[in-house]
């Protein structure tokens, strides 16, 4: 791991070890293949059965679920690993952990945690979380999706909009306003009638990764679908800041990527009798890169010891998910530019990650979104609203 | 069945240059990353894959080296053995290959065992020596360069690598194969494995508990003695020859020359 503050010493043998086991995976099954399936537009389904192999959906969930039960730190670092190899592969895992499981976790009755969970962590069954609508993902409380009561059960109807993994999943978590307004969450089986997810074509991001729409046209549920302890928005948005801590550690993963092949190219690569890495305006960049790196990466071990404690905060996240994805972003720019030519090409990685990490900047709250959620917080006065 | 495999902790070879200590012409051990070597983990592999055929069996990991082998000793738990012993003790240092297996034979005894598991040779010390000392001093078979194996009713019946194919070969328990390496694709430690690791046992011994002097092993023991180390010459550059019309000629004189045709 990139590690120029020694961050590595912070760590525990486990988190080392599982950060390892996590490192090799990638290295072996991820990355020689990564280029193929981006330049394809074409989701790798075999994966999820091994990340369910290894353990990596929900790991920091309890094992009385079939999970790993790993700490903060460690689930982190998962996430960091996945990332340096592709943020869309790592946006698989995030969704089912974070936005699936997790919300099933918190939120469901503990019959649908024995159902689901197990079945998730494994990788067996497929998650999507459906919230965001296609008009002002930014605010999801003007979401149009109702959710009518029906006898003991529920008709759902509405529309999502940039949902990943939603083509390929067996179940979704939707959100959707009751009667009375109020944001509801529902677990529905893909096949339920009424239901349909299709596919988003032509991404120039996240290629890798499968994301889709949701149709709701009186797609009828039971009374077991509904998560019953989610109630109002501050749901959902409880699941977007489990993914956002793990996106301020995966950002600074694809980080360390670009930032290893820039720095290899410049030692390499000679103009003028010289390696491009002995000028003064290279080594800048690259400097920059890494001293984002070590920052963001302090930042993100940090606010993994006060998740633990339970001490962390909401705009902490925003801090983290806001400034190591747009350090990220802007690095793998930086890199681009070091690579020159080669650098516009998917045969180097950079401008995979670079492309990658505009979705990354955007989802889980755009990086202007988090700026006026921490402003909100230092100041007392909102701008968002 | 019990089974026993031998793990060696070595530096790790896919970061760490090796290097030997001039005064001591031992490999540098001290400030480098050391890791469960590549080639014990084949041989973990092969063991783990039996015990889930058989279903009612153990896998106990033993490794001889400093207290910090326990590393090693955990990814292979987290691997999924189900426990562990860690032969340690300041005397055991500078052992050579048979203080090495005094000291694994006289553990193993201890713990009982069908069969034992070891790789071929280790990554770094390469003797290949250690599994067949092992082996004699316990008074058992010793299967070599085995590739596959199944065991049914106390008999294993396994594929050896020889020279001209593969050999199959009988033999009942207990007994001792060393493992073919490259044989088996060993699994990464499944995060779970890594959780579980940590509450699994590893049982300590020292040269008094196994019932060993210090001339049985460590530096005194050691009657093997490393006299000279010396790099491998860097190969000469090779001749070029251009082909400007009588370059098969070129070469079949060079060729010639030598003695070649
Ligand atoms: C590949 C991909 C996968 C996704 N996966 C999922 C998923 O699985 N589930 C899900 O629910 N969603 C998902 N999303 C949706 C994502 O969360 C939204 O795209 C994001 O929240 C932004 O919403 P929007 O695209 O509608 O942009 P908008 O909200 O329309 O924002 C457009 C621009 O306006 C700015 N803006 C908005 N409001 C304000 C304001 N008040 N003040 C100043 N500026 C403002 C934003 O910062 C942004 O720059 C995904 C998106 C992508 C691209
Ligand atoms: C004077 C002298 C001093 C030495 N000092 C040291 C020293 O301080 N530290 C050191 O590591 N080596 C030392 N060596 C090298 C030592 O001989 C070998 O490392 C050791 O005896 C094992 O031999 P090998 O590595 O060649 O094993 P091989 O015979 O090549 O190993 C084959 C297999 O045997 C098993 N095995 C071997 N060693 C162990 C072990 N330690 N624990 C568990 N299983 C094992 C494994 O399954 C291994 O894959 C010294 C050698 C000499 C001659």
């Amino acid at each position: 791991m990139l590690d120029f503050y020694a961050v590595d010493r912070l760590l525990t043998a486990e988190q080392r070890a599982i950060r390892d086991t996590v490192r090799e995976f990638v290295d072996a099954e991820i990355i020689p293949q990564v280029r193929g399936w981006w330049d394809r537009h074409e989701f790798p389904a075999a994966i999820k059965g091994r990340y369910g192999a290894l353990g990596l959906f929900g790991a920091n969930l309890p094992e009385e679920y079939g999970c790993a039960g790993v700490d903060s730190i460690a689930y982190g670092l998962i996430n960091y690993e996945l990332e340096r190899g592709d943020s869309g592969l790592r946006s698989f895992a995030s969704v089912q952990g974070a936005l699936v499981m997790y919300p099933i976790y918190a939120y469901g009755s503990e019959e649908q945690r024995r159902r689901y969970l197990p079945e998730l962590a494994a990788g067996r069954l497929i998650g999507c979380f459906g919230l965001t609508e296609s008009d002002g993902g930014s605010d999801p409380g003007a979401m149009r999706a109702r959710a009518r009561r029906d006898g003991d059960g529920w008709v759902l109807n509405g529309a999502k909009m940039w949902i990943t993994n939603s083509p390929l999943a067996d179940i979704a978590v939707v959100w959707a306003k009751d009667d009375e307004g109020i944001v509801r969450g529902f677990i529905v089986p893909t096949d339920t009638p009424g239901f349909s997810a299709p596919i988003i074509e032509s991404k120039m991001s996240l290629r890798a990764s499968c994301t889709g729409e949701i149709v709701l046209q009186d797609c009828r549920v039971g009374p077991e679908a509904i998560l019953p302890e989610a109630k109002g928005l501050k749901s959902p948005l409880g699941c977007l800041t489990q993914a956002r801590y793990g996106i301020s550690w995966g950002a600074l993963g694809a980080l360390e990527a670009v930032y290893s092949c820039a720095r290899d190219y410049a030692t390499t690569r000679t103009t003028f009798g010289k390696p491009i890495a002995g000028r003064q305006l290279v080594q800048d960049k690259l400097v920059r890169m890494l001293t984002d790196h070590s920052l963001g990466l302090l930042m993100a071990h940090q606010l993994g010891t006060l998740k633990d404690a339970k001490k962390m905060t909401f705009a902490q996240v925003s801090m983290a998910k806001r400034n190591n994805v747009r350090v990220a972003l802007n690095g793998a720019r930086a890199a681009r530019e070091i690579l020159g030519g080669n650098g516009i090409t998917t045969e180097y990685p950079v401008i995979r990650h670079m492309l990658n990490l505009e979705t990354v900047d955007t989802y889980e709250g755009t990086h202007d979104i988090h700026t006026m959620i921490v402003g909100r917080e230092i100041t007392g006065v909102g701008a968002l609203e | 069945m019990r089974i026993l495999v031998c793990v060696k902790q070595v530096p790790d070879p896919n970061t760490v240059e090796y290097q030997i200590d001039p005064d001591t012409k031992r490999l540098v051990r001290d400030g480098v990353t050391n890791v469960l070597d590549p080639g014990a983990e084949v041989a973990l592999e092969a063991a783990l894959q039996l015990a889930e055929v058989d279903g009612d069996s153990t896998v106990t990991v033993v490794a001889m080296g400093p207290e910090d082998a326990e590393d090693a000793l955990r990814r292979a738990l987290a691997m999924g053995a189900t426990d562990g012993a860690l032969i340690t003790d300041d005397g055991l240092a500078g052992s050579d290959a048979l203080g090495t297996a005094k000291a694994l034979a006289a553990t193993i005894k201890e713990l009982g065992f069908d069969i034992i598991f070891c790789a071929t040779e280790s990554t770094d010390g390469y003797t290949g020596m250690v599994p067949g000392m092992v082996a004699e001093l316990l008074g058992i078979p010793h299967l070599s360069f085995v590739r596959s194996l199944e065991v049914r009713d106390g008999v294993l019946t396994g594929q050896r690598v020889v020279a001209l194919g593969y050999q199959t070969v009988q033999c009942p328990l207990p007994l001792l194969v060393a493992i073919a390496s490259g044989s088996h694709e060993p699994r990464y430690p499944a995060l779970k494995g890594i959780m579980a690791a940590k509450r699994k046992k590893v049982e300590e011994y020292n040269l008094a508990d196994l019932g060993l002097a210090a001339g049985d092993a460590g530096e005194s023991g050691a009657r093997e003695r490393v006299l000279e180390l010396r790099a491998v010459e860097e190969r000469q550059a090779g001749t070029i020859v251009e082909d400007d019309g009588t370059g098969a000629a070129q070469i079949a004189a060079l060729l010639r020359q030598r003695g070649v045709i």
